[in-house]
């Protein structure tokens, strides 16, 4: 089995700054992989390159089985995207916004019926269907905008630090969510700066100043480290950094 | 094609909930075409005068009795000498002044000549040529009376005399309101088009949407047409609004056939919706938007012939006019609804519009897809 | 008193860094100065008019070449048939149609009178009413000249004189315009604006919770669209007197002293709309509607104020611009001083205080 995201030496340049120097790894189907970096890193150049939404200047990569130069469109029809700011339309419905992002991946109207009265009963969002997104509290509204990404079943689907200041019992709930939807099948590509969420996936990768310091599994991190837990291994490999956020 | 769809029915649902639309749609058109049309008569009644009599003889006083009783003459002075009439127009008492001089009525009767002097406040231009024509043909009126009934002189030969029979066409009742009202109407949609459009797009991408919008599989014309086809809807729609209230204000009836009209619109709104996504293009926040899409209606509300003819405009100011759409669609509007014109008639407008348009939606395209990832 | 001119200096430099909005601030004035001081005018020449004659005789042609020399009229062409009139007049064309009859020249020997068919297309009504006054004229005056080579009594020669502006240019009443236009639009639209932007953004919040007074906010808001409008100011009345050829006939330290009474008031009802308003589209909005149409309106420098209803003339007097406007014409146009304009000068100071006195108790109570 093709793994879903394939880079070789992927490399963005912004003049004469290298913003992500060389990237190179894969991702396997179905697994939760977790991107991880200080800001300014270059996390965000990465994963918009991994999106179609930037052109690389030099290497390779493969999203879906589709080339990141030629076949955008494809890739596109292939991932969803939730990002930081949710990108659900605060003046529609929640079952407005589902009928809408469904409708532009090429839903029917049966298909979306069926997938509305799905992600309504799997979110307990059945009473909400007609209240406008502005009015939900923030912890229903991610785990909305998640679903969402994954209504109409991508392969793979990029999540920009989707749990920002949202309380931990929400978190948890929104990762039961993702280990769902990695269990059924769908890739997972997380950033995130909650280092507790690094242990819920099953590889973590760490950028400094534009390269990958580090991938593997939490628990190889920790040993190879000798950290107690992933905060430490962050810590031990982004201190030495000569980037400053951003 | 059907995620076009699914983008026209976000928008209108959007667009059906913003507190902004609605009384964009319904107050602004009342406002603009009752209020507006109100204040912009141009028809000139009431022009005060300050007449300076220095002759009190009979052809004096009627000549001033002519003048008042014509209905477009306040007398807002009478007074002893010149300098005083002037200063009543400093002081904008007096749109113009009638200086009687001394001896007039003997001049005229013995030397068959007499001058009268006028001084006129041109600071208002419109003003002072009506006040002006109007004064002009009420003393030659006033010549001709006094000849007709001055016992002729058989030593004299009745001169040839020629005499000018005036027809108004399109307008027999010289009502400014069918002049103005088609051009304010033309304001109404250009506002809708290229300033409400530049400001949804920008709203998306300040709350971020847009980003969203980039990673899914809708190719960028798609989007663009998306966010143009509902101002165009929109605008034709606040057209017809508009054409209403027209016709329920003003009587206004097109005398031309609707086709040419709404012909007319859809092109001319083509060139406008460009220019939106243009702006939109040049704009990150709302503030840029607005400020950007002001600049340019304001500029083109005021140069295109709204309330000034744009033929008086030197030949070099004419030309920057050929390149706005508006000027060339106020000029159909009052072609068609007041003359009758086909699209035959206006097809030099029509061209004009249409080129602009796609300079305007290629440059805007082009700038779109540099700006968007 | 530090942390305040530190603001400031905060609201400037937001200001300039955004040249769209800059463009606005000074591109417009100056387009608008330099487009419309040029290009308006409301003296009519060339109008494009076509000739009919179907007399032919030594008359018509006079008084065809009389009206060619004039430098009113262009004419286009000389018609052929009434169907090319229509066509001509639905093209827009031509302006006007002057048709001598066949007989005309038979009349004017055989009655001592004739006469000339003269069509106008008033779908613009003001145009046609001058232009058919010039031809009236051009024939009233074909008539005088040969009425006293024949000895005709009784000729009214009416001698015009244009003042202040002999050229009938749009610029001495359209500067003055404009300077109120730009001025109130600055002041309200782009205050109330920055103003609702910061509460959008959540700024607002910070700075209330800070030790800053909230009086030191509102004349940090203020300061820099007070200090841009005088600035526009007098790049307006250099720009008119340059190009323009209009000098300020006046005492230009009465005009910047009315002028800042006027930006004052602009910038109190800047901020009584900020207070409202919850998005800067809807602050937009409400300077839009609420300011800027009555200004346009209400001023009297495009439309005349004695020209419209009643009720109209009595709304007018309620937009400080309307006064505002009196004053830069006596002072500017007319070189008038003090005593010409104490009236106008007494309502914006009485305009203003109580603006400003309303707007600034208002805004605090909201801050608190």
């Amino acid at each position: 089995m093709q793994p879903v995201i394939i880079t070789d030496k992927l490399t963005k340049r912004f003049g004469h700054f290298i913003a992500a120097n060389e990237l190179t790894f894969e991702v396997e189907k179905g697994e939760i992989f977790g991107f991880l970096g200080a800001n300014g890193a270059g996390k965000t150049t990465a994963m918009r390159m991994l999106c179609g939404l930037l052109t690389p200047s030099s290497g390779k990569a493969t999203i879906a089985g589709f080339d990141v130069y030629k076949q955008t469109e494809k890739i596109k029809k292939k991932i969803g995207y939730m990002s930081q700011k949710f990108s659900l339309y605060d003046d529609l419905t929640v079952s407005e916004n589902i009928r809408f992002y469904a409708g532009i991946y090429g839903l029917n109207n049966e298909q979306i019926r069926k997938k509305t009265i799905e992600l309504l009963d799997e979110l307990q969002l059945q009473k909400e269907a007609k209240t406008l997104v502005r009015e939900l509290p923030l912890g229903w509204k991610q785990k909305l905008a998640f679903s969402v990404s994954i209504a109409h079943s991508p392969d793979i689907v990029f999540l920009d630090e989707p749990t920002g200041g949202v309380d931990p019992v929400t978190r948890r709930q929104f990762w039961d969510l993702i280990y769902h939807a990695a269990h059924k099948g769908v890739t997972i590509f997380v950033t995130t700066h909650y280092m507790d969420e690094a242990e819920y996936c099953n590889r973590v990768s760490i950028m400094v100043d534009g390269v990958i310091a580090a991938l593997d599994s939490p628990t190889n991190l920790k040993n190879k480290y000798a950290a107690a837990n992933m905060e430490d291994v962050f810590y031990e490999l982004a201190r030495k950094a000569k980037r400053k956020a951003d | 094609m059907k995620t076009l769809l699914f983008l026209l029915e976000k928008e209108f649902r959007q667009i059906s909930r913003s507190k902004q639309m609605i009384p964009l749609l319904l107050i602004a058109p009342v406002i603009q075409l009752i209020l507006l049309p109100l204040a912009a008569n141009y028809t000139v009644k009431n022009i005060s005068i300050a007449v300076v009599d220095n002759d009190h003889s009979t052809f004096s006083q009627k000549l001033i009795n002519k003048i008042t009783a014509s209905g477009y003459f306040k007398l807002t002075g009478y007074t002893a000498s010149y300098n005083e009439s002037l200063t009543l127009v400093e002081q904008d008492k007096a749109d113009l002044t009638l200086q009687i001089p001394m001896n007039f009525e003997k001049d005229l009767v013995r030397e068959n000549a007499a001058k009268v002097f006028i001084a006129i406040n041109a600071i208002e231009g419109t003003k002072a040529n009506l006040g002006g024509a109007y004064l002009s043909s009420i003393i030659s009126d006033f010549n001709s009376d006094i000849r007709t009934n001055w016992p002729a002189n058989p030593a004299t030969a009745e001169a040839p005399q020629v005499t000018v029979s005036s027809a108004n066409w399109y307008n027999p009742f010289m009502n400014y309101n069918l002049y103005i009202v088609p051009a304010i109407l033309v304001t109404l949609v250009t506002a809708m088009a290229a300033m409400q459009s530049a400001f949804n797009i920008v709203q998306e991408k300040e709350n971020g949407t847009i980003e969203q919008i980039n990673v899914t599989p809708i190719k960028k014309h798609i989007f663009i047409l998306g966010k143009l086809i509902p101002f165009m809807v929109l605008a034709i729609f606040l057209f017809t609004i508009g054409l209403f209230i027209s016709w329920l204000f003003y009587g206004i009836v097109p005398v031309g056939n609707m086709i040419t009209l709404y012909g007319s619109l859809v092109v001319y709104l083509f060139a406008m919706l460009g220019m939106g996504l243009l702006i939109s293009t040049y704009s990150s926040t709302q503030q840029q938007a607005m400020s950007l899409s002001f600049f340019f209606i304001n500029i083109f509300n005021m140069l295109s012939g709204v309330f000034n003819s744009v033929d008086s405009m030197p030949k070099w100011a004419q030309t920057i006019v050929e390149t706005f759409p508006p000027s060339h669609f106020i000029k159909i509007m009052r072609m068609v609804v007041l003359k009758g014109s086909g699209f035959s008639d206006v097809s030099y407008h029509l061209i004009a519009m249409f080129i602009i348009g796609m300079a305007l939606n290629t440059w805007a395209i082009l700038n779109y897809r540099k700006t968007t990832g | 008193m530090k942390e305040l001119f530190v603001f400031i200096k905060k609201e400037f430099l937001q200001v300039f860094r955004d040249k769209q909005t800059l463009l606005m601030l000074f591109g417009l004035p100056i387009a608008q100065i330099v487009l419309f001081g040029f290009a308006l005018s409301s003296e009519v020449k060339d109008s494009r008019i076509v000739v009919a004659d179907y007399s032919k005789d030594v008359v018509t042609t006079q008084i065809i070449s009389k009206i060619s020399a004039s430098k009113y009229f262009d004419i286009q062409q000389t018609l052929q048939s009434a169907n090319e009139l229509q066509t001509a007049f639905k093209k827009g064309t031509i302006k006007m149609a002057v048709i001598f009859p066949a007989n005309f020249a038979n009349d004017l020997q055989h009655t001592n009178k004739a006469t000339i068919q003269v069509i106008a297309d008033a779908s613009d009504p003001n145009l046609a009413t001058t232009i058919t006054n010039y031809i009236t004229q051009i024939i009233n005056d074909y008539n005088t000249k040969s009425g006293i080579a024949t000895g005709q009594p009784l000729q009214i020669i009416p001698e015009v004189q244009m003042l202040y502006n002999p050229e009938l240019r749009g610029a001495p009443n359209f500067v003055p315009g404009v300077m109120a236009l730009v001025l109130m639009l600055v002041c309200t639209m782009m205050t109330s604006v920055a103003i609702v932007k910061e509460k959008e953004l959540g700024t607002m919040e910070i700075l209330l919770v800070s030790p800053f007074k909230p009086i030191y906010i509102i004349i940090a808001k203020l300061t820099p669209n007070l200090l841009i409008s005088v600035l526009n100011l007098f790049i307006i009345l250099i720009l008119s007197a340059l190009f323009l050829d209009l000098q300020v006939k006046g005492s230009v330290l009465l005009l910047t002293f009315c002028s800042i009474l006027f930006i004052l008031t602009s910038l109190s009802i800047g901020l009584l709309l900020s207070i409202n308003a919850q998005t800067q589209q809807a602050a937009m909005m409400a300077s839009l509607m609420g300011m800027m149409l009555p200004t346009m309106l209400l001023t009297g420098f495009l439309f005349p104020i004695e020209n419209m209803p009643i009720v109209m003339q009595w709304l007018a007097n309620l937009v400080p611009s309307r006064w505002y406007f009196i004053i830069v014409k006596k002072v500017m146009l007319k070189g008038l001083g003090i005593g010409s304009v104490w009236k106008e000068t007494l309502v914006l100071l009485g305009m203003c205080t109580m603006l400003f006195a309303i707007s600034l108790k208002r805004f605090k109570i909201r801050l608190q």
